[in-house]
């Protein structure tokens, strides 16, 4: 299979030299669809090569760097106002994903976008986390009782919570997959190895294996992969930046395992090699095998994960597309809980309005977050 | 080639493939719509812009589509799209116009940090250009859309791209929008205007687009360096009376009125206050087109500021 166009210019920039405006215009429209074109301004910067990208498409890396410096900007701004409303009585308090990467300095964090905070807390101060972020500005969304009760009965996370002034949200979770899914996490061990964030007492990041088991983990049992191809870079970012740390890749099977988190890790690992070419030490490629699904499984896997780690634009789809979002959207759901529970779920779902996918930001003066 | 040089038929045919190419400068828009009629308006709307070969660079990929599905025998919608994304909500299919140029205007604010991006009119005559920037209801429309007609060259009526490195400001000189009353108040002022057929309900009342005087399509590539930054008022029954504001003022009005003023950072800032610095800053009162004529060539004397 050939690489898409954002795929082969992020992994060789070089090879941008001398694209012609038809290659030029179906890149942007890649990276833009991907939430991936910051990240090639980056790489492209980084590699010395961004002033040489001819005027035209230059403008639209460059804008998109710069929206990102501001949100990086901005996050560093948010997580101080949630260390102030939070810290103090919660402990530990552990941010997640985007957060994480940008707070704790990562080359994840590269040209990366975001659209909220997430943000861990033990179970038993949850309700504690939750007020004390009401009296600071943050409210609560998803006022639909059944959502309310969906959230709070079988989620791993309260509905989101958007600050009054700021328009900014925040996830906050109490554990890192729904209290109903197949795999039982032992969240306590995660927070308990928490190691806190230079320059933000009371703050916290997952230690790296954590990091990137949680990271694999989300990507392998979400439903809808908006950013489906952008969390694959996450990944691949983590990945080479960890690796160079002792003791990472000797960490990493052991600790899946203990946590139950095998088969996530599985799975990033075969995608980032497969589709990103990410450097993994054969050893560990041996070590994780055991934790691979059966022949078939395997094989319906990559037919979906080729097909939706890529960029959600026309240039990318083919007969399988659709097929491989319908499966994944089910797996997901068969993932995150027990049948009879998920065919309640399903019904109600499909008796109530349903809610239309968010795509866009609305066309308005705010437009431009992207998720 | 220019987009009325291009035959009907064929202006159609690239539209439904999503091979039209329209230079709206400094940006190209490469647009695609099935929907009836719209390559009318578009002609119509847009005389004397050029259309470029599908094979160049496009800034932005517009498509405004019909809604499939049983709704639309009932009502039907168009959805925009960009880069292939579909917009949040559809529009009733004959407000399809006004949102492609909705749409245009959300994707050049939303994703060209090059420039300050000032929600305003601008307008300008012997080398010097006005911004109006505008909170709604300010009658900024009208008045841009009237001096147009009395020899001001348009950039825009909506959208002044501040290039904060020349200090020029560019406009695209597209379509200008028109809303409830002041759509009959320019048939009355200027009754050779072209506009589109009124589209009614929408979000901001009853709109019609007004084809851009020809002069100031064929001068649509030349920036402009802004001598005055006047914030209109219309007021009913009003004198007319142009009167000074004060420096500091104008700035938060500036910023307020800036798509990315946020996202500039201190750039912004530095900018807006060169911007201020080199202008006159001013307040217009009015209530009738002739007085503004009148205000604003007292402007160009050198009477006033």
């Amino acid at each position: 299979m050939a690489r898409d166009a954002i795929v082969a210019a992020l992994l060789d920039p070089a090879g941008t030299l001398g694209l012609g405006e038809p290659a030029w215009d179906l890149l942007i429209r890649q990276g833009r669809r991907a939430n991936l074109l910051a990240r090639l301004a980056h790489v492209l910067n980084d590699a010395g090569l961004l002033e040489r990208v001819p005027e035209a498409p230059r403008q639209h890396l460059r804008s998109a760097l710069l929206m990102v410096e501001r949100q990086h900007l901005a996050m560093h701004w948010e997580v101080n106002c949630i260390r102030l409303a939070l810290a103090e009585a919660i402990q530990p308090v552990v941010l997640l994903k985007g957060a994480a990467y940008v707070m704790a300095g990562l080359p994840a964090a590269h040209g990366r976008t975001f659209s909220d905070v997430d943000v861990l807390v033990p179970r038993a101060l949850l309700d504690q986390a939750e007020s004390r972020l009401m009296i600071h500005g943050w409210q609560g969304s998803h006022h639909d009782e059944y959502d309310q009760r969906y959230y709070r009965r079988w989620m791993h996370e309260i509905p989101p919570m958007r600050h009054i002034s700021r328009g900014t949200t925040i996830d906050l979770h109490h554990a890192i997959l729904p209290e109903t899914a197949r795999v039982k996490v032992d969240n306590a061990a995660l927070l308990g190895a928490a190691i806190p964030l230079d320059g933000q007492p009371g703050l916290f990041v997952l230690r790296p294996v954590d990091m990137l088991l949680h990271s694999a983990t989300h990507l392998f049992h979400e439903g809808e992969l908006g950013n489906g191809l952008r969390d694959l870079f996450d990944l691949d970012g983590l990945f080479r930046h960890f690796g160079q740390t002792p003791g990472f890749w000797e960490a990493l099977a052991p600790r899946a395992r203990a946590l139950g988190l095998g088969r996530p890790l599985y799975y990033a690992i075969r995608y980032v090699r497969m589709l990103l070419d990410t450097p993994i030490p054969e050893r560990v490629v041996e070590a994780v095998a055991s934790f691979a699904p059966t022949g078939p499984v395997r094989a319906l896997q990559d037919f979906c994960y080729r097909r939706m780690l890529r960029p959600h634009h026309a240039s990318c789809r083919d007969w399988g597309t659709h097929p491989a979002a319908l499966l994944l959207y089910v797996r997901s759901h068969w993932l995150r809980m027990p049948f009879f529970l998920l065919a309640a779920h399903l019904t109600r779902k499909a008796f109530t309005r349903p809610k239309l996918p968010k795509l866009e930001p609305g066309l308005g003066k705010d437009a431009g977050q992207e998720g | 080639m220019i987009i009325s040089a291009l035959p009907a038929a064929e202006l159609d045919d690239r539209l439904q493939r999503g091979e039209l190419l329209l230079d709206i400068h400094p940006f190209v828009a490469r647009l695609r719509s099935d929907i009836p009629g719209l390559a009318n308006d578009l002609a119509s709307m847009y005389q004397g812009f050029e259309v470029l070969p599908a094979d160049r660079f496009a800034d932005f990929h517009v498509a405004v589509t019909r809604e499939r599905g049983p709704r639309h025998w009932i009502k039907p919608q168009a959805r925009f799209h960009f880069d292939g994304r579909p917009s949040f909500i559809p529009l009733p299919l004959h407000q399809a116009f006004a949102m492609l140029e909705w749409g245009l205007n959300w994707c050049v604010a939303a994703h060209s940090h090059q420039f300050l991006i000032i929600h305003a009119a601008v307008i300008e005559k012997g080398g010097r250009a006005v911004v109006l920037p505008a909170p709604p209801g300010s009658g900024k429309s009208t008045l841009c859309s009237g001096l147009i007609q009395r020899g001001w060259r348009l950039l825009s009526d909506e959208l002044g791209l501040y290039d904060m490195e020349s200090g020029l400001i560019h406009g695209m000189a597209r379509p200008v929008n028109l809303k409830n009353a002041s759509i009959e108040v320019i048939r009355a002022y200027a009754p050779d205007v072209v506009m589109t057929a009124p589209m009614p309900d929408t979000s901001k009342g009853t709109v019609c687009l007004m084809r851009p005087p020809a002069d100031s399509v064929a001068r649509r590539r030349e920036a402009a360096r802004p001598a005055w930054i006047v914030l209109p008022r219309y007021q009913r029954d009003a004198a007319p009376s142009m009167a000074h504001q004060g420096k500091a003022r104008t700035f938060m009005l500036l910023a307020e009125q800036s798509f990315n003023y946020d996202i500039q950072g201190a750039v912004g800032f530095q900018a807006i206050g060169r911007l201020v610095e080199q202008c006159h800053c001013l307040e217009f009162t009015y209530s009738r087109l002739d007085d503004a004529d009148q205000a604003f060539q007292a402007l160009l004397a050198g009477e006033v500021g």
